[in-house]
């Protein structure tokens, strides 16, 4: 009896087991093939960074609303991080034909392959949609000494080498062309500049709050929070305007020429068909047209920037060329 | 004060039928899905995450932390019955869990476990609904200069306390290391040790090194040795905790709450360090060290509780900062996001009520899990009284599902089984695998942490110095040299008969309850002897 009863116990878990395992991951029987009209089912959504970092905001945000509207069930959104977001891009382009993943990428992407010479590059992925824009914040600790841009300026160059700046991409991401052409704007050598990179938003956060660097540069969503509870102080925003919900005004306001924004979309594994390509555009540009999304980026102060297909493709390559021909009239490629 | 009043109303908010219903099948679903191999808590949360939508606010978090307490006594399941364990925070509960269950003690096992993440879990959200404010604001000043220096302090206190030889230790750790520096380097992006192999670039899942080295090692080493020896049928064993397991297990539970709480609130923390620091304070603490290897329930019982701690610890930075630092997290900070909720600096003033009914679902979910799970700890139990062979089978192939199922790559699957036969190597040789595994685990951290550090300073090697981090490289000194120092400390010249004697006390201790009815403690001398051997046990 005991051990009938045994039997049927691992009988039971190992068909829960392939049940579950089977609808949580295979890559078979879904209908990212069938055209935009099914739901797309056992997709996974690639984060390239860590938690709570922009790429997963943007990416969990992605997932809730492709699931609310239908437009697909279950989700699975995972964090592969690494090297600016270069470990999650070869994971992509190790994936070629699979139809079920999509990696949420930006321009940290971009910089990353150029800076690191990654041999998997965004050209071998399949573009599927830039989704939004949204302006960088120059941040300081909230107890920090500088109280405006200028007041930082100043200590910035009297000691580049012992003022610390934080941000969460790699050298060409976004975090880290930002100081760089504020450096070169106001009068620091961005060689000199010593630019400390951090996995993701939440750690970039948790560095400044705990004062490892002097001061940071990072997408304005993820410092709001703490600024409104006075944790950290914005000193400046890289947009041509302010920023709504914002107390913070514009480098330009600041009389410094640089305006610069940050931008996020999605990619598809390689080597997937013109139909599925096709299929996966269909379902984001549902998505997008959505209420639930436009509410997505009134929250999360983000501009919305769509744009698909081949057109996203040839804004992929001249970003590539532009991060490669800043890095080197920088001096830092 | 003020915090109780707000958790009682939490509680009351918390505490209706329907409510305690749905905190059952959140647990019930979340413990089914966790005990599958490769699924840790995180994917378990996130396949359930769907069945929490259309309820309201209240439900949803109470069915959530169900399912997220669940998920990870689960986990713990499977690392004890089986020796493969689905996430990185429940390795160590393998190393003697699983020990345990093989000599006839995985009720035991399943029981410490249960009972000490509850108590862990307790204490834990406790102490999240008190100082949560004041912890995160301590824990943000923890710097990459400090996470290194305790990361080189977890290497080196369990590459000195396992095995029979630190040479063999440290072998084992540079293993570990060296599996830990495939991939992509993160900081600079270039590919290390990947051969030109696209699959190797994106680095060695930790669930794919820990599940090879432990369950296919073992397999492959008890096939190896099937012919030789015959199989021995696991004893069935007593299905409840005895005394001196109740005894044995209450000091490392409450030791484990307060080494994984910090870590957990701690940015960079996570629960993997705090894990391997239970284990091997429970090893030098224990009284029965020579059990350690050997199924030794301190062993399960800290790191268990550790696990569970650092779990609630983990709530600190994400409610309190609005910091996921775990994937679980991450996915807990989309769920509380889709009720329109933003966790950060503001969320106890704004919306208490979320936050305290929240903080008393976990009590709940805390609660639930271990009425649930008491009882069926015999029952899992029986699992393994399978005929070995098959029992082996059934292991190998969770292995692969599991190998396979945390990141759908068949690549995975070949290299699960390179790793496998690198555990049966190091078996072979006497390597002891958890050495490997931290290396594994622990490496990359180190690694970036120490870069992170150095970048921040500006190259400057003085930038790894200070003050908590000069303390940490103290205790690191302290293991090294401890060998050396112990000669020029003449304490250490309680002559041999007496440490036997001093067993022997402990012996009649614990089958009578009574030291006095040994002779040779009667003498006051004696007495005072055995004392002080048993001060200096505490440290050597």
């Amino acid at each position: 009896m005991r051990t009938a009863s045994v039997r049927k116990l691992t009988v039971g878990a190992l068909a829960a087991g392939l049940v579950l395992t089977g609808c949580g991951t295979t890559a078979e029987g879904g209908s990212a093939s069938g055209g935009g009209d099914g739901a797309i089912s056992g997709l996974r959504l690639l984060v390239p960074n860590s938690p709570g970092s922009g790429y997963d905001t943007t990416g969990r945000a992605v997932a809730q609303v492709m699931e609310d509207e239908e437009l697909a069930s279950g989700i699975e959104v995972f964090n592969l991080e690494g090297a600016g977001g270069t470990v999650g891009l070869q994971r992509l382009v190790n994936e070629e034909g699979n139809a079920k993943m999509l990696m949420q990428m930006g321009l940290g992407v971009v910089g990353a392959q150029f800076s690191n010479q990654s041999e998997a590059t965004l050209d071998q992925t399949t573009p599927i949609a830039k989704l939004i824009e949204e302006a960088e914040a120059i941040v300081v600790p909230g107890d920090s000494p500088h109280q405006s841009i200028d007041d930082l300026v100043t200590a910035w160059k009297a000691d580049p080498g012992g003022t610390p700046v934080g941000g969460a991409s790699n050298p060409g991401g976004p975090d880290h062309l930002t100081p760089m052409l504020l450096a070169q704007e106001v009068g620091v050598a961005p060689t000199a500049v010593n630019y400390v990179s951090y996995d993701g938003g939440g750690e970039l956060l948790a560095g400044i709050l705990g004062g490892d660097v002097a001061f940071a540069a990072t997408g304005v969503g993820e410092v709001t929070e703490a600024a409104e509870a006075g944790d950290v102080r914005i000193l400046a925003v890289t947009s041509e305007e302010a920023v709504e919900g914002v107390d913070a005004p514009t480098l330009t306001d600041e009389g410094i020429d640089l305006v610069f924004a940050n931008w996020r979309g999605i990619v598809a594994a390689p080597g997937i068909s013109e139909d599925e390509t096709q299929a996966f555009v269909d379902a984001v540009t549902e998505m997008h047209d959505s209420e639930a999304w436009q509410q997505v980026l009134e929250d999360q102060g983000w501009t919305d920037a769509f744009v698909v297909g081949d057109e996203f493709t040839s804004f992929l390559s001249d970003e590539s060329d532009r991060v490669e021909s800043v890095m080197s009239e920088l001096g830092l490629a | 004060m003020d915090a109780f009043t707000e958790l009682i109303g939490g509680f009351g908010t918390a505490l209706t039928p329907t409510n305690l219903l749905y905190a059952f099948i959140g647990v019930l679903l979340g413990t089914a899905i966790g005990v599958l191999p490769g699924i840790g808590p995180a994917m378990t949360v996130a396949l359930l995450l769907p069945l929490t939508r259309g309820l309201d606010v209240t439900g949803a978090l109470i069915m959530f932390a169900g399912i997220y307490y669940g998920g990870m006594y689960g986990g713990s399941t499977t690392s004890i019955l089986l020796n493969t364990p689905g996430e990185s925070a429940s390795v160590v509960t393998a190393v003697e869990g699983n020990k345990m269950a093989r000599s006839g003690r995985a009720a035991q096992a399943l029981a410490t476990a249960a009972i000490g993440s509850f108590v862990a879990g307790t204490i834990a959200t406790l102490l999240l609904a008190l100082v949560a404010p004041t912890v995160a604001d301590l824990a943000v000043e923890v710097s990459p200069a400090d996470n290194f220096a305790i990361m080189l302090l977890a290497f080196i206190a369990v590459t000195s306390v396992l095995g029979s030889s630190r040479i063999r230790g440290l072998a084992a750790l540079g293993i570990g290391l060296a599996i830990g520096l495939i991939g992509i380097d993160p900081t600079s992006g270039q590919q290390r040790l990947t051969f030109g192999i696209g699959e190797l670039a994106e680095g060695i899942d930790v669930v794919v090194v820990a599940v090879g080295l432990f369950a296919v090692g073992e397999a492959l080493w008890t096939a190896a040795h099937l012919r030789r020896k015959p199989i021995d049928v696991i004893p069935v064993g007593n299905p409840r905790m005895s005394r001196s397991d109740f005894q044995r297990s209450w000091k490392p539970w409450l030791r484990g709450t307060a080494i994984g709480f910090p870590f957990g609130a701690v940015p960079a923390g996570g629960a993997e360090i705090p894990t391997f620091l239970s284990y091997v304070t429970e090893k030098r603490l224990s009284k029965h060290k020579e059990e350690f290897g050997h199924g030794a329930i301190e062993g399960v019982a800290g790191p268990e509780a550790t696990n569970n701690a650092s779990a609630a610890g983990g709530l600190v930075p994400l409610l309190t900062l609005g910091i996921p630092t775990t994937a679980t997290a991450a996915v807990m900070l989309a769920a509380i996001q889709s009720y329109g909720i933003e966790p950060g600096p503001q969320l106890f003033d704004n919306e208490p009520e979320l936050v305290w009914g929240l903080i008393a679902s976990l009590f709940i979910g805390n609660a639930v899990l271990l009425l649930l799970n008491l009882p069926l700890a015999p029952v899992w139990a029986r699992l393994l009284r399978i005929p070995r062979s098959y029992l082996y089978a059934g292991i190998l192939f969770f292995s692969s599902l599991g190998a396979y199922a945390s990141n759908a790559n068949t690549f995975d699957l070949f290299l699960l089984l390179a790793i496998g036969a690198l555990g049966f190597m190091m078996r072979r040789y006497g390597l002891p695998i958890l050495p490997a595994i931290i290396g594994v685990i622990l490496g990359p951290f180190a690694e970036q942490e120490l870069r992170q550090a150095l970048q921040i300073s500006n190259g400057a090697v003085s930038g790894l110095f200070d003050p908590m981090s000069v303390v940490v490289y103290a205790i690191v000194a302290l293991i090294m040299l401890w060998p050396l120092v112990r000669r020029f400390v003449p304490r250490k010249v309680v002559p041999s008969v007496l440490e036997e004697a001093t067993h022997e006390i402990e012996e009649a201790h614990h089958h009578h309850g009574l030291t006095d009815s040994v002779s040779v403690a009667g003498t006051t001398e004696a007495r005072r002897r055995f004392d002080r051997a048993h001060d200096t046990e505490g440290d050597g």
